[in-house]
């Protein structure tokens, strides 16, 4: 017994971490080690040659220079044809923000006040659109409101409603829909997990005080189900500033968006450094704007909800 | 005619008789507790009253009036939620002032009766805090506060008091009962504490499976139940030959019924014995008034007065039950 406490403890008190381990304080970041590595080696590695690559020069004929420049910065930066498919992207990442939002957030309180199994059923129609691939669902989108061969465009043109197709395809409007179409289940579910954290017998006790349905709504239920509508939006609106496919169906190459820009650049115009000055621009912007904007929302409501 | 009237109030949820025919009259002033166990039917009746339930038959009459025939909104009851159901984003004022706002209230009126009734349940240092900056005790205070300031004709308190720890549960029946005097409010409580109900109430009515049992003062409902629930329900009670006793009011006696103490429990100002008699095990109770008690395994007789008033059921044997 004696030998084989000895035999694995010969020096330090025991309770004590084997010296292999480097003490206690080790312990911690050499279990995580391998998430560690893998999360440097698929994230942290790519994006740090991306930077670097958005510094190298580029030419037609000599290709990639490893060079440090800030050829592509200045042009990003200041030439009008970037500066305004930059507004694009966000114009658009605004819009189906906000639409997400104004059909998001009553939906998910008509959602939370249905029983079961409507419930169950309606949840499985919101989540519909994540569940279909996106090229899929927005060729959907283009069969609907294609031109003049659009099926929807078709009925209302021989039922005498319009005389000419709705522009839908390379249209931003086109674009904000099919995007808040796929985007409105994190809405959704955002507001939902906030109007899950209500008390059951809030809207009653409001009532019970004299306020009429809509002004329950607007002044005991929204205040406090907007932290879940803001960070619903934070979502929404980097997924749809960051979105690649629906604006490349939709968009096609005449309205192009960061995204797609970033990607001709790197696979059309075959100009890497300059498609990596893209793509770190949006990040950096996305970032900053998700960041800024969980940073209001912690301030704003940290008091009441903490 | 009475202030409130419920006449036969019934309530079906599928095949399930909530309420089941309930009929009581409430003065004005008058302070009445609805006690049970839970799903006796004691908060659906709360619900119908204040409007969130629709009942399956019988009427609501306030006044006179037709009180089903009001919206929810347009009561004008108070109501003090188990949860008690603040509005966590506004303040202690802003959630006081929040009925006032609804009934249309001018600011400066406004600002006065808020703070008269923070006054009121001793919170005028906290109005501009937020609900979860507050202890329990303090969030139930302001809750009474939101629901006294528009002046409600009935006051409803549904289970106000059973989320405080025991010590705070006691000092708030009795500020309860104080304000409640003060202010002169119609109050309808809902509980399944019975000390709380014979604490605070004018009256108690005992609801068991959709039915009053009882109703009637709390003293006269302790001392004369109407049935074997109510006996149960409101304190400890012994079935000896069909006939309630309180453990209170058997002795220990030179004759009487023979039987040896099983178990003797020391609780300050009492003592608790369980003995074991020919009819069964039978609850006594006795002040500690300092004299020498019978102990555990003592042979003694047990005596209580004969002219005690009594609800016989056709029980035969003696047995023991054990309220809540």
């Amino acid at each position: 017994m004696s030998i084989i406490a000895q035999r694995h403890d010969p020096s330090g008190p025991p309770g004590h971490l084997p010296t292999a381990w480097g003490g206690k304080g080790l312990a911690p970041y050499l279990l995580s080690l391998p998430a560690l590595l893998l999360f440097a080696v698929v994230v942290i590695v790519p994006l740090g040659m991306t930077v670097l690559l958005s510094f190298h020069d580029w030419g037609q004929y000599k290709g990639i220079e490893p060079v440090f420049i800030l050829k592509n910065w200045r042009e990003v930066l200041t030439d009008s044809y970037y500066l305004e498919m930059f507004w694009r992207t966000f114009r658009i990442a605004l819009f189906v923000t906000v639409l997400t939002a104004l059909f998001g957030a009553p939906e998910a309180y008509i959602l939370n006040r249905m029983k079961s199994p409507w419930r169950g059923i309606f949840l499985l129609v919101i989540l519909g659109p994540l569940l279909i691939s996106v090229v899929a669902r927005t060729l959907g989108w283009a069969l609907l409101f294609g031109g003049n061969s659009g099926l929807v465009n078709k009925a209302l043109t021989s039922m005498g409603l319009i005389s000419a197709p709705l522009p839908f395809m390379f249209t931003e409007t086109g674009m904000v829909v099919a995007l808040a179409h796929v985007l409105m289940p994190y809405m959704v579910l955002a507001v939902w997990a906030a109007l899950q954290r209500l008390d059951p017998q809030i809207e009653n006790a409001a009532v019970a005080l004299g306020a009429g349905q809509f002004t329950v709504l607007r002044r005991i239920v929204l205040p406090q189900v907007m932290p879940g509508i803001l960070s619903g939006a934070i979502i929404v609106f980097a997924l749809a500033a960051s979105a690649f496919a629906t604006p490349a169906i939709i968009g096609g190459r005449r309205l192009k968006v960061a995204a797609t820009l970033a990607y001709d650049e790197f696979l059309n115009t075959l100009n890497w450094p300059l498609g990596a000055a893209v793509a770190v621009l949006l990040l950096v912007a996305l970032v900053v704007i998700a960041v800024g904007a969980s940073r209001l929302v912690e301030r704003r409501y940290a008091q009441v909800f903490g | 005619m009475s202030f409130l009237i419920l006449e036969k109030l019934t309530k079906r949820f599928g095949t399930h008789l909530a309420v089941d025919g309930l009929s009581l009259g409430v003065e004005k002033g008058e302070f009445v507790s609805l006690l049970g166990p839970s799903g006796c039917g004691k908060t659906t009746t709360l619900q119908m009253i204040a409007g969130f339930v629709e009942p399956t038959g019988g009427a609501i009459m306030l006044e006179g009036r037709d009180l089903l025939a009001v919206k929810p909104a347009r009561r004008g009851l108070g109501i003090v939620f188990q949860s008690y159901a603040l509005f966590p984003h506004m303040t202690v004022a802003e959630n006081v002032a929040f009925g006032l706002e609804m009934q249309g209230v001018a600011a400066a009126e406004r600002t006065r009766r808020v703070g008269e009734t923070l006054d009121l349940v001793g919170l005028a240092a906290f109005s501009g805090r937020f609900p979860r900056q507050l202890s329990g005790g303090q969030q139930q205070r302001v809750a009474l506060a939101r629901a006294l300031v528009i002046r409600p004709q009935i006051l409803l308190l549904d289970e106000p008091l059973s989320n405080l720890d025991a010590k705070l549960r006691e000092e708030m029946q009795i500020e309860l009962r104080q304000i409640q005097r003060t202010v002169g409010t119609t109050t309808i409580l809902v509980t399944h504490d019975q000390a709380e109900a014979m604490a605070l109430s004018d009256r108690i009515v005992v609801m068991n499976q959709g039915r009053a049992e009882q109703v009637g003062p709390p003293h006269e409902a302790y001392e004369r139940p109407a049935t074997p629930f109510v006996a149960s329900f409101l304190g400890k009670t012994n079935i000896l030959d069909g006939v309630t006793v309180r453990p209170e009011k058997i002795s220990f006696a030179p004759g009487g019924l023979a039987g040896r103490v099983r178990t003797r429990i020391f609780q300050g100002n009492h003592w608790l014995y369980q003995v074991e008699t020919t009819g069964g095990l039978v609850t006594v109770i006795r002040q500690n008034s300092g004299e020498v008690m019978p102990t555990e395994g003592d042979a003694v007789h047990l005596a209580w007065p004969s002219s005690l008033p009594h609800a016989s059921r056709g029980e035969v044997s003696a047995q023991r039950t054990e309220g809540s």
